[in-house]
């Protein structure tokens, strides 16, 4: 178990510094950067007008959806991700060499249909 | 243990602070320089050590060290705390997908030029790439204003809509190569076919790699797909409120990116370190292919550059609409053309 | 997509107010747009001006009439040379006097290169905000040699304060044509290469066209001009239908669109400023020699030689610097083709040397009125070409 996860260090290691370099940036930014305050200079960038409250209000539900849509579709491409890689040692295994185009094309197919439907619900349309 | 800590450490090290940051601060130079060419200007030629300009070339650094000392300012209503990791989110990970990347062939048996040789591959450079998504989209939301909302919510749709596009125009890649491991998969690039010509992913894949480069440009969020942060009509999205290093850290995030779309498709599609009829493992032999490589990603950079500074940005819902009614669908149809290819051409 | 939308469950949200401007990026020429969004699309636009007020028309009644042309060349700062031809037209038809026919043809050629500065910000600035940088820059740089022409014969690149009443400052540099050659060469070339960059470009029509839609009726109604009515298709210009100068001497095409809508705006720009370098070559080969001014002291400003060698011509000079140019008592309005469309002016003279009344009718007024209809539903990103081939221009409209 140890063994396998040995490769995964380095990895590991990435993280630890990659986030090192970026908190030590930002670190070094609060030290040598001024501090100079005033309360306008707090409010939110409104353009120069004073502000018409918080932002965080409902927004648009249709932003929302394309990530719903996104969520299925991605799911979907992951499942074919696996296929892909092992499709042409597939091809040449006497067992699932003749369906295993034909399973493909019945994915595609099912991913095209909904995709066709989504599109036609206009559920992808932003304006 | 100690030994394979202290390696991984020495390359991140070099790959993160030298190769990736300074080379995203030459990009910024090279962008620079390259829009200026274009547009029959002189391009940055002011900042001077001892009275050298060398071409602009200290503007960068000029750039970093203001940024340090500029006011870390966090707005009132912003919420604080992911106000301050949201840039640290969108900068960590085109970092760390640059370890999946190979840079040169294995040297002595060992993967020496590159980062982390995991059974995870490219997957995991696709996994990590793609929480950046969540850095920009935080920012936006904790800045508490509206060109931020607004651009966050840019970020999000259009990364959604176009990681589904980048993902299809790869399984063609991994359909042919049958592999996600990079050098597994350069190695397969390195074959010839009829003899003569590499068995590069841009010529077994050419509608893949169009697929890939548009997906990865908007990926990147540069134009025509910049619209997270167009800056004429959101003044400038997502990153509004943000200023000195963590502002610094998305213009950051955004040319390593760049460096990252482009060595991801010179993995794929170019071939990565490979250089047809030239093999073996002379050091001499390294240091060119590392220098292919390097080449490549150049010319993948400069291709995106060339795009950037020619053509305009495009509405928000025809992005949304290019990514969904256009990307997808020829994504599948390439799947679909390659598994009957691979399948008749056996 | 043409199709009709299928009905969707009535998802309410709450509309967003955003305020964009006078800080804006895209606001240029300070405007402020309150707008009301649904998502991303427009609910409600209200347009506020006055940002760029200085008080243009009030500042003329306490100057003389020659004193005016400094504050006329600040109305529309990208085509200053037409504010001043009107001006001066104005005035001179309420005096009633007929100028040389050299300085006819010298207030004709840079109308008309101000008329290309106009259309080239216009194009520059519509490209520029929808991210076609280059274009912007190519644009811009074509514009710059007409600046350098002005600045050969004025002193100033923007502020020119060329006219006077009855004539012009100087006579044209003697290698002004020369200089216009080359200009015009280097227009035609970047024209060209703009015109590749955006006019085939499916980015760049996608965005234009059919948005900002204004049909020729709505059009006159709202009381457009230039080329915003000339690209709802109707061919009002006021250089064919209410010649001045020596417009009816030179052959030229009136382009109009048939939509109304961005992209017909942007290609009726592009297509006169091949009309207006048309122009400028007929002016040059027509133009005759002969004195810019006109020869009444009482008028215009005698030689310098003359103010210090005669009496008459102190005495004259005198007059027309502390009193100012005599213009008989009554009221006047000339228009002439300005950059964006009809540029008027009303004067009303008490007989004094000051006018008792200026006003100016600044062609954008009337289309900026309607930019609240022309966004009406469509998407916050429209508002930037739209805005942008509506040309609006701070100075003209806040006066």
């Amino acid at each position: 178990m140890l063994e396998q996860l040995i490769e995964y260090v380095p990895l590991l290691v990435g993280v630890v510094v990659a986030v090192g370099t970026a908190l030590g940036m930002l670190v070094l930014n609060a030290v040598l950067g001024p501090k100079r305050t005033n309360p306008s200079k707090h409010e939110a960038f409104e353009c120069g007008n004073p502000s018409l409250g918080p932002a965080r209000n409902r927004f648009h539900v249709k932003y929302y959806l394309v990530a719903l849509v996104f969520l299925v579709f991605d799911v979907e491409v992951v499942f074919l991700l696996p296929w892909a890689v092992e499709y042409r040692r597939l091809l040449d295994s006497p067992l699932l060499g003749g369906i295993v185009l034909l399973e493909a094309l019945l994915f595609v197919a099912v991913l095209a249909v909904g995709l066709l439907y989504v599109w036609k619900r206009d559920a992808l349309r932003l304006d | 243990m100690l030994e394979l800590v202290l390696i991984a450490f020495a390359k991140c090290v070099f790959l993160f602070l030298a190769f990736l940051l300074g080379g995203a601060a030459i990009l910024s130079w090279v962008e620079r320089k390259m829009s200026a060419v274009i547009q029959d200007r002189i391009g940055p030629n002011r900042a001077a050590v001892f009275g050298f300009t060398a071409f602009g070339l200290f503007h960068p650094i000029a750039d970093g060290i203001k940024m340090l000392f500029k006011e870390d300012f966090v707005p009132a209503r912003a919420d604080k705390i992911l106000f301050f990791f949201a840039p640290v989110l969108s900068f960590v990970p085109p970092l760390l997908a640059f370890m999946a990347i190979p840079f040169g062939p294995p040297v002595a048996g060992r993967e020496w030029l590159m980062v982390s040789d995991s059974q995870m591959g490219l997957l995991f450079l696709l996994a990590v790439a793609s929480i950046g998504v969540y850095g920009h989209t935080l920012a936006g939301w904790s800045s508490d204003n509206k060109f931020s909302l607004m651009g966050a919510l840019r970020t999000s749709s259009q990364l959604f809509s176009y990681e589904v596009g980048l993902t299809l125009s790869l399984l063609g890649v991994f359909m042919v190569y049958g592999t996600i491991m990079p050098q597994a998969i350069i190695g397969g690039q390195s074959e010839l076919m009829w003899g003569w010509l590499p068995r590069w992913g841009i010529v077994t894949q050419p509608l893949g790699f169009i697929l890939f480069m548009l997906a990865s440009i908007a990926e990147t969020k540069r134009a025509p797909f910049d619209l997270p942060e167009a800056d004429s009509e959101l003044v400038a999205g997502y990153s509004t409120e943000y200023s000195s290093m963590r502002f610094a850290m998305f213009f950051l995030s955004e040319f390593v990116g760049i460096l990252l779309v482009s060595a991801f498709g010179a993995v794929l599609f170019l071939g990565g370190w490979n250089i047809p009829f030239l093999a073996g493992d002379a050091w001499w032999v390294v240091l060119l292919q590392v220098g292919a490589f390097l080449a490549k990603v150049g010319a993948l950079v400069y291709l995106q550059m060339l795009v950037r500074w020619t053509v305009p940005r495009m509405r928000f819902d025809q992005v949304i609409d290019f990514g969904w009614k256009y990307l997808i669908p020829f994504g599948l149809l390439n799947l679909l053309a390659t598994a009957v290819v691979l399948a008749v051409w056996r | 997509m043409t199709q009709e939308r299928l009905p969707m469950p009535d998802l309410t949200c709450r509309e967003m107010l955003l305020q964009m401007g006078p800080s804006h990026p895209a606001m240029h020429g300070t405007v402020k747009l309150d707008l009301r969004l649904d998502g991303e699309s427009i609910v409600a636009v209200d347009t506020t001006i006055g940002f760029l007020h200085r008080g243009f028309e009030k500042m003329c009644e306490n100057s003389t009439w020659n004193q005016c042309f400094p504050y006329a060349d600040r109305l529309n700062y990208v085509s200053p040379a037409i504010n001043g031809v009107g001006l001066a037209l104005a005035i001179e038809k309420l005096l009633g006097i007929e100028i040389p026919e050299r300085t006819k043809y010298i207030r004709v050629i840079l109308s008309e290169i101000a008329r290309i500065q106009d259309h080239l910000t216009a194009i520059a600035a519509a490209a520029l905000e929808l991210g076609g940088f280059t274009a912007m820059l190519w644009a811009v740089e074509a514009r710059d040699y007409y600046y350098y022409m002005f600045e050969d014969v004025t002193g100033a690149r923007v502020t020119l304060s060329y006219c006077r009443v009855g004539g012009v400052r100087n006579d044209l540099t003697p290698d002004f044509r020369q200089k216009f050659d080359h200009a015009a060469r280097i227009t035609e070339k970047l024209m060209v290469d703009i015109d590749r960059l955006l006019t085939r470009n499916r980015i760049f029509v996608d965005r234009m066209r059919d948005i900002g839609v204004m049909k020729a009726a709505e059009a006159i109604d709202w009381g457009f001009s230039g080329p915003c009515l000339r690209a709802a298709g109707v061919p009002y210009d006021v250089r064919k239908d209410d010649p001045y100068l020596v417009y009816d001497r030179v052959d030229f095409d009136v382009p109009i669109g048939d939509r109304g809508d961005n992209f017909d705006r942007y290609l009726v720009r592009m297509e006169e400023i091949r009309q207006s370098l048309r122009i400028i070559r007929q002016c040059f080969d027509q133009m005759p020699d002969g004195p810019v001014n006109h020869p009444d002291w009482q008028v215009t400003h005698p030689p310098k030689s003359e103010v210090y060698g005669t009496i008459e011509g102190m005495i004259a000079q005198f007059e027309l610097v502390f009193r100012g140019p005599v213009v008989p008592p009554g009221e006047v309005f000339r228009s002439v083709e300005g950059g964006n469309g009809e540029l008027g002016f009303y004067v009303v003279s008490d007989g004094s040397g000051r006018p008792y009344r200026l006003h100016v009718r600044p062609p954008c007024f009337a289309i900026m009125q309607a930019l609240g209809d022309m966004l009406m539903g469509t998407m916050v990103a429209d508002i930037i070409p739209t805005f942008d081939s509506i040309n609006m221009i701070g100075g003209e409209i806040d006066r």
